[in-house]
């Protein structure tokens, strides 16, 4: 196991947001975080990476034990790319070379440069290296932001809905830049998203969230008609073509 | 997960080194610019002269105090005592106060997430304007003087910087325990800073109400900037306090440019951001207290210098808070050579220079848009 999350709750203001949240993940799977808007998914997100603190529960990745852990040691484990990052005037490369701080002592050395240098060409960022990043699209800044978390060298990469407000192109460079690093380098990914079709084309693993709890848990065979108007009260049918399994939203809704 | 060895491109190489070139740039510029300032004024001075007496000064004083004496006063040749009793002085309180202001408000822009902060938006140069109005006019510690060129004096300027300060560092406190209940977000921070600049402004205008004359123009003189009013030991005390937070800002760049980058992002990457955070307001504040009761109100410098130096070389934080401690300095200084030569035989106080000097070139820096 690289990831092991174990009972953990969350409250705001002695209000549960999320409660008895369970799973595990290895080396080189994916897992999709699903469920309607303000159900808690940017929370655990946030818990699995110690932003906010459970309130019970443990995550442990590998042998740290995430809710005793210094915050740059989490840093060392996991990498986050939150919804939205701020862009100022300084460069693609000092951006990435900025996921290097968890690394650095006093100042950044050849190998903290070397690294950022292989991250820029595994993602072909080569041409936006010294471009300013508030001259950058949405999918370039993104792309950008999981450059950032992938050279803090994290044993598991937390991406919160990395694909909203990007076009397809862009979510699609993006899902397969995450599924080859996942592959690639032995390391988990843990996504929460919206895009139910996306999700079932990149991720191995589901989870969906309803009301604070998991609702369902498992491989793409979690993924049913029943769970999907469960958890979003939308009637779907769910469907194989060629070989992918698609979801089709059955509207408009009849009560 | 780990990477292969990539091949650190020489582009940005040289992009780096151009960032440093513009500060080395500046530090050439500054040291140019404090030459020519000593030698200007009602005694002029070769700006070679001035050149040697800094620098043979610079090295008797050093061999003095390695054999535990002193540089006697009798043995100052004319053009010495102008530079190391009046000029240098001066000269010297303007670059370690513009430094400072500007660094205090290059971190305050960062850590409030707000283009405008600077010493002045939590309402620490209010609160040393009002601490000095309760000096001079509840503790009656100013005086009125009849000669021109120094209108004004305080009969006791300690008792004056002291309580300057402790208001100052009160106004730090109040906000620091807002934050501390409401959590230091950036918001609430630059919230508490207007109505805490607010409430010490009327609290100068109800005692200015009940002034004297005399008093009244005390505490105006006061809240006049002027760098003149330090002397060596002051000068020195401004300068252990100002390279103390010049050193930890600097120290802290990157995760200065973490927070830049959003909160989470920071978190993300390591920063306890919170409590970067109400550290670094502590050291701003520190800072801007120390000199706003030393030399009084001095605006502009903390707000502009930040951004000018962004305008040219960006806001990556291992460049710009150097860069901005290099602008300050020159910017203050600047102002404080004209101040004493516009309106010769009268010198003005730097304060009332520094926006008349500032404000064209950052207007023509706005607009130019930044560099390429």
């Amino acid at each position: 196991m690289i990831l092991d999350v174990d009972g953990v709750a969350f409250t705001y203001r002695s209000a549960p947001v999320i409660q008895d949240v369970t799973f595990d993940l290895r080396p080189k799977q994916i897992l999709a975080i699903l469920g309607p808007n303000g159900v808690g998914k940017t929370t655990l997100l946030k818990c699995m990476n110690a932003i906010l603190r459970p309130k019970t529960g443990s995550i442990m990745v590998e042998e740290l034990d995430l809710l005793t852990a210094d915050r740059m040691e989490i840093a060392r484990r996991m990498g986050y790319v939150p919804q939205r990052s701020e862009a100022g005037r300084l460069t693609a490369f000092d951006a990435i070379l900025l996921g290097r701080r968890p690394h650095i002592r006093w100042d950044v050395t050849e190998a903290d440069l070397r690294i950022v240098e292989a991250a820029i060409r595994m993602l072909r960022l080569e041409e936006l290296a010294l471009r300013y990043i508030d001259e950058m699209s949405g999918g370039e800044l993104q792309k950008v932001s999981i450059a950032r978390a992938l050279v803090q060298e994290p044993r598991v990469l937390l991406l919160d809905e990395p694909t909203s407000s990007l076009d397809l192109r862009n979510q699609i460079d993006i899902l397969e830049i995450v599924r080859s690093v996942v592959a690639g380098h032995d390391v988990a990914a843990v996504m929460t998203m919206h895009d139910l079709n996306m999700a079932l084309r990149y991720a191995d693993r589901f989870i969906f969230l309803k009301g604070g709890t998991i609702c369902a848990a498992g491989g793409s065979e979690v993924v049913t008609a029943e769970t999907i108007e469960t958890v979003y009260g939308v009637p779907v049918t769910v469907e194989q073509y060629n070989g992918f399994q698609v979801v089709v939203p059955l509207t408009p809704i009849r009560d | 997960m780990h990477f292969a060895d990539g091949v650190i491109p020489e582009e940005y190489l040289g992009y780096v080194r151009n960032k440093y070139l513009w500060i080395l740039g500046g530090i050439v510029l500054l040291f140019f610019l404090l030459v020519v300032s000593i030698s200007i004024g009602a005694a002029g001075v070769p700006l070679y002269d001035v050149f040697l007496s800094i620098i043979n000064g610079t090295a008797d004083r050093i061999s003095a105090l390695l054999h535990f004496t002193t540089v006697s006063p009798e043995n100052l040749s004319r053009v010495d005592r102008i530079v190391w009793n009046i000029r240098l002085p001066q000269a010297l309180a303007a670059i370690v106060a513009g430094i400072g202001l500007s660094i205090a408000g290059v971190a305050m822009q960062s850590i409030l997430r707000n283009p405008l902060a600077s010493p002045f938006t939590l309402g620490i140069s209010n609160a040393g304007a009002f601490g000095a109005a309760v000096s001079v006019i509840l503790l009656g510690t100013g005086q009125m003087h009849s000669s021109i060129a120094n209108a004004v004096t305080l009969n006791n300027p300690y008792v004056t910087t002291i309580v300057a300060f402790i208001f100052c560092l009160l106004a730090t406190a109040v906000i620091l325990i807002i934050s501390r209940v409401c959590g230091a977000s950036p918001e609430v921070m630059i919230l508490a800073g207007v109505a805490i600049s607010s409430l010490f402004t009327a609290g100068t205008m109800f005692l200015q109400y009940f002034a004297s004359d005399t008093q009244l123009a005390a505490v105006v003189f006061w809240t006049f900037g002027d760098v003149s009013r330090a002397n060596w030991q002051e000068l020195g005390l401004m300068a252990v306090v100002v390279a103390g937070a010049a050193l930890y800002f600097v120290a802290n760049r990157w995760n200065y440019n973490a927070i830049d980058a959003g909160d989470e992002t920071a978190m993300g990457l390591g920063v306890n951001v919170e409590a970067i955070r109400n550290i670094g307001m502590v050291v701003a504040a520190l800072v801007s207290a120390v000199i706003v009761s030393f030399l009084g109100v001095i605006g502009f410098v903390g707000l502009v210098c930040p951004h000018m130096v962004r305008r040219l070389i960006g806001d990556d934080q291992r460049f710009l808070i150097p860069g901005s401690c290099v602008m300050g300095g020159i910017l203050l200084l600047a102002s404080d050579t004209v101040a004493r030569v516009i309106v010769a035989p009268y010198v003005l106080p730097v304060a009332v220079l520094t926006a008349f000097l500032g404000a064209p070139t950052f207007i023509y820096l706005l607009l130019r848009g930044y560099r390429r």
